[in-house]
């Protein structure tokens, strides 16, 4: 029993997420029933625990574009919820048009993203760490944190917004990323159809069932070994791969954030929810369609030393799935997209 | 802080008092570490070893390794009464990542001299669908899909093989519950087997060695011929009946430390 009390004070303490004793309101994250009953609940940072006023903070920083250099450019330009908090540009541009080399990754479900590697080569290893790069990138924000912090403590809001989440009008980067990772916790897909599938709530169409067979066959489509399956309803291992996209690599990916040439050509596998709003694929966004991608597995492959030993039949050019596989394919990964999700209010502006 | 300390005093008071009273001498309750080591016969592997083709298969294609992780569970400490102290837990081992290479069952056992086994994969009572959230959530998913009878992988053994055209090829060594979908329902059969580390004397702290030699999965009594068994063996009822008999002999009991 003094066990249990112990516990449960060691709990409480968790709640306190600055070093001041302050205590915001704390907010508990409403874990999707199809995630609740298959995978390990999220990862929430013992220092750095989500709150109502932490989540605000967050939220209002994310659509602020006083964190670039010259206060045009916010986290919502390059992720925007419309796109599943992606980009609908190949590149996305910086403040000063310079044009980035990656696709914007999309924003959601990263509460369960045990390994905690953001970033197409995972080179953050938390989501703290990711926030800090892009104020900084000298092809993105082109901000200093010096000059950040200047300018949130210069406005008439941040500074109490500040002391509501944190306790102290004290603006620093750690609180800014902290309070932006609070927000991002809560972006939570887990509506699809699909999802409603799982739950005995709708019926898939045969294309749609169809397509899941494609999905799961080792022979067809094998797509589970990187994408999950519905035990795991993420659609992402969040492991790196070289799926047979070049035979030479103008990006090294994760062998160039760890210098590990056998992990030149490796990029994170995207989760394969909400591909209605979040094309083009791939980390360098070359594939426009997702019609483009399933070719891509079917008959686009080539070979490199580093390529994934899970890619099939790569001599081929893939696993020559069939037209009508390929559409069935295609209707089923479009059933994993979260309309309520890109429409979610707490999620907009 | 102090009241984590204060956690921690507690909860190793509690842990001090589970001590057996036998006959006036008192037994020690323990746990056991196991340490999981790998080999291609008899050289190390470790992760400085994968995606090299540097191993020669009994059959003699040259082949490297990009993936080894596998699924053991039900570590089973058998005494010389023939009682049986099981925590009926399990582990993921990933060769590569470096991780849980070293496992404690969660069970105490009184000190004493055991029959030391475990099974590799998981046997039909606990390959249950769906059943263990921190597999579901493993490598994407650790699961079998349930066209092929659900459940749970055993092992993924991946890597790069020379073919009889001197190419690199892919090959995908996953064994799981041997399944022919030509029936309705689907055709199940349990290959998962039990390993036997033989008798080991158990004291205070004892950790016990887990041997895997990797060139063993291709070698007996069926040799592996990697130009036709190289990739889509889930769905094939054969390849795991014969992936399973080859595994009787990968694994061996390596040291045992007391310490």
């Amino acid at each position: 029993m003094i066990l249990v009390f112990v516990a449960g004070l060691c709990y409480s303490c968790v709640t306190d997420n600055d070093d001041n004793g302050y205590v915001a309101t704390p907010f508990t994250l409403e874990v999707p029933q199809v995630f609740a009953e298959r995978i390990l609940p999220p990862v929430i940072p013992e220092d750095n625990p989500l709150t109502v006023e932490g989540i605000a903070l967050g939220k209002k920083l994310f659509f602020d574009p006083s964190l670039s250099a010259d206060g045009t450019q916010a986290c919502a330009d390059c992720h925007r919820p419309e796109n599943a908090f992606s980009d609908a540009r190949q590149f996305s541009i910086g403040i000063d048009g310079s044009v980035g080399t990656r696709n914007s990754m999309p924003l959601f479900n990263m509460a369960w993203n045990y390994n905690e590697e953001f970033f197409w080569d995972g080179r953050a290893q938390s989501l703290e760490e990711q926030i800090f790069e892009p104020v900084t990138n000298p092809i993105e924000m082109k901000n200093t944190w010096p000059n950040v912090e200047n300018t949130l403590r210069a406005s008439d809001t941040y500074p109490a917004l500040f002391e509501q989440a944190f306790g102290t009008t004290t603006i620093d980067s750690v609180r800014v990323s902290r309070a932006i990772a609070q927000f991002l916790r809560t972006l939570v897909s887990a509506n699809s159809k699909f999802d409603r599938f799982l739950l005995g709530q709708e019926e898939l169409t045969p294309s749609e069932e169809n397509g899941l067979a494609v999905f799961l066959d080792e022979s067809r489509g094998d797509c589970f070994h990187c994408h999950g399956l519905p035990a795991n309803p993420l659609w992402t291992d969040n492991i790196f791969h070289n799926n047979g996209l070049d035979e030479t690599f103008s990006d090294r990916g994760r062998g160039g954030f760890t210098g590990d040439p056998r992990e030149f050509g490796w990029f994170k596998s995207g989760s394969l929810r909400n591909l209605a709003y979040t094309a083009p694929y791939m980390h360098d966004g070359r594939f426009t369609t997702l019609d483009e991608v399933i070719d891509h597995y079917s008959e686009g492959l080539v070979f490199s030393e580093t390529i994934d030993p899970l890619m099939k039949k790569v001599a081929e050019g893939g696993v020559q799935l069939s037209d009508q596989d390929k559409a069935d394919l295609k209707a089923f990964l479009l059933s994993l997209s979260d309309p309520s999700f890109i429409n979610n209010p707490n999620f907009q502006q | 802080m102090k009241k984590i300390v204060l956690l921690i005093a507690l909860t190793l008071a509690v842990t001090a008092c589970k001590k057996d009273d036998n006959g006036g001498n008192v037994i020690n309750e323990v746990t056991v570490d196991l340490i999981f080591s790998h080999d291609w016969d008899g050289s190390a592997i470790t992760n400085a070893d994968f995606d090299q083709i540097q191993y020669t298969n009994a059959h003699g294609e040259e082949l490297s390794i990009s993936k080894l992780v596998y699924l053991i569970s039900d570590v089973t400490f058998t005494n010389t009464a023939g009682d049986k102290f099981d925590a009926g837990d399990f582990n993921l081992i990933n060769v590569r990542n470096n991780s849980n290479l070293t496992f404690t069952p969660g069970i105490e056992i009184p000190e004493g001299d055991y029959t030391v086994t475990f099974t590799f994969g998981f046997d039909d009572e606990d390959n249950i669908d769906q059943a263990y959230p921190e597999l579901n959530s493993a490598d994407g998913g650790w699961n079998v899909p349930a066209p092929l009878g659900g459940g749970y992988h055993y092992m993924r053994l991946e890597g790069k093989y020379i073919d009889s055209n001197s190419d690199e090829v892919g090959y995908q060594y996953h064994t799981i519950r041997a399944n022919d979908m030509s029936t309705n329902p689907v055709t199940l059969q349990d290959t998962s087997f039990e390993v036997n580390l033989g008798q080991v004397t158990i004291g205070s702290n004892t950790t016990i060695e887990v041997k895997m030699n990797v060139a063993e999965w291709f070698k007996n009594p069926n040799l592996w011929d990697l130009n036709v068994l190289f990739s889509t063996l889930m769905p094939n009822f054969d390849a795991q009946i014969m992936m399973s008999e080859n595994g009787m002999t990968v694994f061996s009991r390596g040291a045992v430390t007391q310490q």
